[in-house]
């Protein structure tokens, strides 16, 4: 099991989710997030507004994914969030220990789907 | 010779602060209800007519508004500059209050006009062309429509036809003009799947101050202070309230909640509708139009537009439009001398002909405005292009537009 993470554009989100959907992979978490990529927050075509420190607005998205959907989902993200233009964000792939359904107290693959 | 009424004036300066306040509450009740990436860009046009149309209106829109007629048609440019425009009374418009306070009065409705239009090609429309489209709106549309109903000669006044505060010049004329944007302009990308609106208290509060200032709007064209104004005034509150409680009930009845955008919809839906008739109508008229227009502008924005598909977003026409319509002809019934010896008895009141004058009044100018705007947006879009870019709808406007963020999240 693989937790994804992946920071992108604002601007982004609707198709990441649409790839990610056409993945069949519904379950997602989205936050509102501010960060700074290499430039430090020079917002090279203003797609985002710059607050202290040179932070950016950004939108983080977590996807937990079973091993053989892992890359599937990874380029559903990459595909939805790029656009060519410094910015585009990050994707991070960590391994995932557990994962357990509240309501039923189901784990592993079966509690992630 | 005439002489001022202090009272008059004291009452038509308030009113005239009153209207001015409308268009920034206008802004948050439209700024409210736009995605958080588009409320500034809602703000600032509408801020931006405040200041454009004003000048406008001094340089010459006055003039072609209320100055010595042309054929019925236009008021031509003798009064450009305010020319002639000075502080004694003009006993053609308002006899008792300098007739530069009728000229600052006046231009509050110019500058609220255009900014009604927003609310149809909202999230979308480049600065520049809003711009250009509303300088031009206000000249080619409003300013003559203005002089029709309400200029002296005017060939709509000389035909009889009411218009107490601006049914026709105002919500009917913004109406039209914002459907001709709603289709010159398409829908927004990803309608009608957009996120609901960002800040409803905003668009609550925007709405209050647009009841508030309403109250300039309608009891202050009395352009006296005595019982006419305190007819309107009354006429303008109690159509609001039906409306909001008509809309409300509908959607308690038909979708299981009476929701917050629907009280404060059907309360805007009925101050647009009163506008033509306050001053003409008796309370008990002004309720039975508030009820009425709550359930016709309901299903006009629930129905009828998801039907037809068009993404009028803000509902200026389905509000503005179908309310301002539906109170012309309204007012063709409901009228009566006992309310204002000025006006005229209608349909209820056996004056069947002042109905179909008030249908014909509405026709012309809903179908000028229509015309003309769809040409105008034409026009824009060759020169400087109506729509921003598919990315920059997608960032929103407020950057794009302003390298402005309403919002920020740290800080």
């Amino acid at each position: 099991m693989k937790y994804i993470i992946a920071i992108i554009q604002p601007d982004r989100l609707d198709e990441v989710i649409a790839a990610l959907e056409e993945e069949e992979i519904i379950l997602v978490t989205v936050s509102e997030v501010m960060g700074r990529g290499r430039q430090k927050g020079v917002a090279e075509v203003y797609r985002s507004h710059v607050e202290r420190n040179g932070l950016l607005h950004k939108i983080k998205v977590e996807v937990a994914v079973n091993n053989n959907d892992v890359w599937r989902a990874v380029d559903a993200i990459a595909n939805g969030a790029r656009t060519g233009h410094v910015g585009d964000g990050k994707i991070f792939v960590l391994d995932m220990e557990e994962c357990v359904r509240i309501r039923t107290g189901e784990t592993g693959v079966s509690a992630i789907r | 010779m005439t002489s001022i009424d202090t009272g008059d004036t004291a009452w038509l300066l308030i009113s005239t602060a009153l209207v001015m306040l409308m268009t920034p509450g206008l802004a948050f009740f439209y700024g409210g209800l736009v995605r958080r990436k588009n409320i500034l860009s809602i703000m600032v046009q509408c801020m931006m007519l405040v200041a454009v149309i004003s000048l406008q209106w001094v340089a010459f829109g006055y003039s072609l508004s209320f100055g010595p007629d042309h054929a019925g048609i236009i008021g031509g440019l003798s009064w450009a500059g305010l020319h002639g425009v000075g502080l004694a009374p003009n006993p053609d418009y308002a006899a008792t209050v300098p007739h530069q306070l009728f000229m600052v009065y006046q231009m509050m409705f110019a500058v609220i006009t255009p900014a009604l239009i927003i609310g149809a090609f909202a999230e979308r429309m480049r600065f520049s062309a809003f711009l250009l489209f509303s300088v031009l709106w206000a000249t080619i549309v409003y300013d003559p429509m203005a002089h029709w109903v309400w200029g002296a000669g005017g060939f709509l006044k000389e035909m009889g036809a009411l218009d107490f505060a601006g049914g026709i010049v105002v919500h009917v004329s913004a109406g039209t003009g914002a459907l001709a944007a709603a289709l010159v302009l398409g829908r927004r990308r990803g309608y009608p799947e957009i996120s609901p609106p960002h800040n409803l208290p905003f668009a609550i509060l925007g709405a209050a101050l647009l009841w508030f200032g309403w109250f300039g709007f309608n009891a202050g064209s009395a352009l006296t202070s005595g019982t006419l104004a305190v007819s309107a005034f009354i006429s303008t509150h109690m159509a609001a309230a039906a409306g909001a409680l008509a809309w409300a009930v509908l959607e308690w009845v038909l979708s299981k909640r009476p929701t917050a955008l629907g009280i404060i919809s059907g309360a805007i839906a009925g101050l647009a509708t009163v506008t033509p008739a306050a001053g003409y109508v008796t309370p008990a008229g002004a309720i039975l139009i508030g009820f009425l227009t709550g359930i016709i502008c309901y299903f006009s924005v629930v129905w009828v537009k998801a039907r037809l598909g068009y993404d009028d977003s803000l509902d200026a026409f389905g509000v503005h439009g179908v309310g301002g319509m539906f109170g012309v002809l309204m007012t063709g019934i409901l009228a009566t001398t006992a309310v204002n010896p000025d006006g005229a008895d209608g349909l209820a009141y056996g004056h069947a002909k002042q109905l179909l004058i008030q249908f014909l009044a509405m026709i012309i100018c809903g179908a000028f405005s229509f015309v003309v705007s769809w040409g105008l947006l034409k026009l824009v879009d060759r020169v400087v292009g109506l729509r921003v870019s598919p990315d920059h709808e997608n960032i929103g406007l407020d950057l794009t537009q302003h390298r402005e963020s309403a919002y920020t999240i740290v800080g």
